[in-house]
């Protein structure tokens, strides 16, 4: 074993990239709970490619047998239906882990200098996430896919002058038809994924290049022994894998719980009108988009009035876009000289906590019908999603911060 | 670890509460797969009475047979109309734009009908036939209103004069004692084979034949399931015992 080793070192520097990823990439010791979703996103991730290609073996990526492959996966398929529910129940496993990581970030500042590119890498993949996601969600060909790629895809016809041409290239058609199915088929099973895993491992040379943050928010590499190695430090390998078990036994039980017993999670993880085949002459009384996107849905309907001669559908997507676009350059708001929220002041713990609780709002009235009041609210919490970011650098500088420790405190 | 798990439970939980809720009142209806004998029955009626007009697709009869319980022969001879193999999936020989110009739309395959609407809409939807006779077909329906399906089960229930309670809780009047809709249909124009309890019970079993072939793997599924969370809560032991060892020389 021990020449083998040797025998492929010698030809490409595997003990090297062990060592520098793993056996000698020195993590910070005080990682908390938030730093368990990192490793999870890697497990949904693999769990999501393998299933898929599980599924592609007996799904049929057309109009006229891609409902009934879906059933015939679900039925005849030795095991189908437990590939299926690990990879529908995965998707919207990989957003909350995806949110909660992200979250993390947020508390604890994991995108400031020099964490810069991990963050524009994480946006970039959560950006192939939702497109990934989205396109994933028509291949069943149910009604919610098929009236849920229609509203989405129809959104690019509110840009003006090449809007109508734009989206008609994206369908390929004048409505959503086999063709669109195909493409998007192509697009989520081979395009994307290549795009995901390679933007994975830019977000993680890049981790590895600088080092991990911690909830601290302190830099670990200041402060090292004789050797060079950072005292608050300790071996990603074996202490952190291990460790990682642990979240993944835990994410694994809630996540089976929904697997074996809950599949459609009362229809928001797999929606009710996709049980009944696409059909183009028949519009659902109430069409909402899968529970991930629903906050950014809703800040769509939100923009009801119509500006400078543009419709208001325009300027719902020019604030839905903004929503995302803003996040990418979160690490030039921030002002603070401290990473962590645990050393930041009131302002900015507020600020996260409105921001928060705000985007969690905004998932539940994406998710139900509109109303006038519903929609005064979703315009109020619209705005309290972007002031956290616009008067970022203001109250970041403004605030006191506390002193940060020289060393982390568990 | 305590606070890990109340985290995760947290972001999980919320959303079982958003399940969706109709409009029109409905009778509850909770399905049972392991009762074979109801689903059986169920079977039957669905055979006989609505398999003319709608297919099941999706299922397979042999699949059915054998979660079912029938002997593989009994089934042929018996549930079979179509002379298919029982290896076939349950279609019917209804051509889909013939029947569009008699009911206004084809009647739809009922495969996951279960699903799309829900176990307590069949089961309401089932019983809520009344007379109308600005109808074409002279019936109406409660939970369906102006559905073109004809009332296919009348020889069985009889025909509703009134509209019936369904979704209607029964309650007492405090004055009097009198017990107000107490039964389904106050009064029927025409007298059916079953009595009203009868007629609900079938219902009641075919509305769980169909929950059965919506999610025909929910037993197995339900089954294994405990036995992957104790293996995943064995794993969980042993992870934090290696991972107690690890850290121990973590200060």
């Amino acid at each position: 074993m021990q020449k083998l080793i040797q025998w492929v070192d010698d030809r490409l520097p595997i003990v090297d990239a062990w060592n520098k990823h793993l056996a000698k990439y020195y993590a910070p010791k005080n990682f908390n709970v938030w730093y368990f979703f990192g490793s999870l996103a890697m497990l949904v991730l693999v769990n999501q490619l393998v299933t898929g290609i599980w599924l592609t073996m007996s799904y049929n990526p057309t109009a006229e047998g891609a409902f009934a492959s879906v059933e015939y996966i679900m039925r005849d398929v030795e095991w189908g239906w437990l590939l299926r529910y690990l990879h529908s129940t995965g998707a919207s496993a990989f957003f909350i882990v995806v949110y909660l990581h992200m979250f993390r970030g947020l508390m604890y500042g994991s995108y400031q200098k020099p964490r810069e590119l991990i963050w524009l890498f994480g946006m970039l993949i959560y950006l192939v996430l939702m497109a990934e996601a989205f396109m994933g969600y028509l291949l069943p060909w149910g009604q919610m896919s098929y009236w849920g790629a229609q509203v989405i895809v129809n959104l690019f016809g509110a840009i003006p002058v090449i809007g109508d041409d734009l989206s008609l290239w994206i369908r390929g058609d004048y409505l959503i038809s086999g063709i669109t199915l195909n493409r998007f088929f192509a697009l989520h099973v081979v395009a994307l994924p290549i795009v995901l895993l390679g933007l994975v491992v830019l977000h993680i040379l890049a981790l590895h290049e600088v080092g991990s943050n911690n909830p601290d928010g302190i830099d670990i590499k200041k402060n090292k022994d004789e050797n060079g190695i950072p005292k608050d430090g300790i071996p990603f390998h074996p202490y952190y894998s291990v460790h990682d078990l642990l979240g993944v036994a835990v994410f694994f039980f809630i996540f089976f719980v929904v697997v074996f017993f809950f599949p459609e999670m009362g229809g928001i993880f797999l929606e009710k009108p996709n049980f009944e085949p696409a059909n183009p002459l028949k519009t659902p009384a109430h069409i909402a988009p899968v529970w991930y996107f629903t906050p950014f849905y809703a800040m769509l309907r939100a923009v009801t009035v119509d500006l400078f001669g543009l419709p208001a559908k325009f300027w719902g997507v020019v604030v839905m876009g903004g929503a995302i676009a803003i996040l990418f350059v979160l690490p030039w708001l921030d002002r603070s000289p401290v990473r962590s929220i645990r050393y930041k002041g009131w302002l900015s713990r507020i600020a996260l906590a409105i921001f928060a609780i705000s985007f969690v709002i905004l998932g539940y009235l994406g998710l139900v019908p509109a109303t006038e009041g519903r929609t005064t609210v979703a315009q109020i919490l619209t705005v309290l999603y972007f002031l956290y970011f616009i008067l970022m650098p203001f109250y970041t500088r403004m605030e006191k911060t506390k002193p940060v420790p020289e060393r982390v405190t568990g | 670890m305590r606070k890990l798990i109340l985290a995760l439970v947290f972001t999980v939980l919320p959303a079982l509460g958003l399940a969706a809720e109709g409009t029109v009142p409905m009778d509850h209806m909770e399905p049972d797969h392991a009762d074979k004998a109801s689903l059986q029955r169920g079977v039957t009626l669905f055979t006989n009475y609505c398999m003319g007009c709608h297919s099941m697709e999706y299922s397979r009869y042999k699949r059915v047979a054998e979660d079912l319980g029938i002997p593989e022969d009994l089934y042929e001879n018996n549930l079979i109309f179509t002379g298919a193999k029982i290896g076939e999936l349950m279609k019917n020989s209804m051509k889909k734009d013939m029947a569009a110009d008699w009911f206004g739309a084809p009647p739809p395959d009922l495969t996951l009908e279960a699903r799309l609407r829900g176990e307590s809409w069949v089961y309401s939807y089932l019983r809520g036939f009344y007379k109308d006779d600005t109808r074409p077909t002279g019936v109406n329906n409660v939970v369906f209103p102006n559905v073109g399906m004809p009332h296919v089960l009348v020889s069985l229930q009889g025909l509703c004069g009134v509209k019936p309670n369904v979704g209607v809780p029964a309650s007492v009047e405090p004055l009097s004692g009198n017990i107000n809709n107490g039964e389904l249909c106050p009064s029927y124009v025409s007298e059916g084979s079953m009595s009203e309890a009868e007629f609900d019970q079938a219902m009641y079993d075919l509305t769980n034949f169909l929950s059965y072939t919506a999610d025909p793997v929910k037993l197995e599924r339900e089954r294994l399931g405990i036995f992957v969370l104790i293996f995943v809560a064995i794993f969980f032991v042993f992870a934090y015992l290696l991972n107690r060892e690890y850290w121990k020389d973590v200060h």
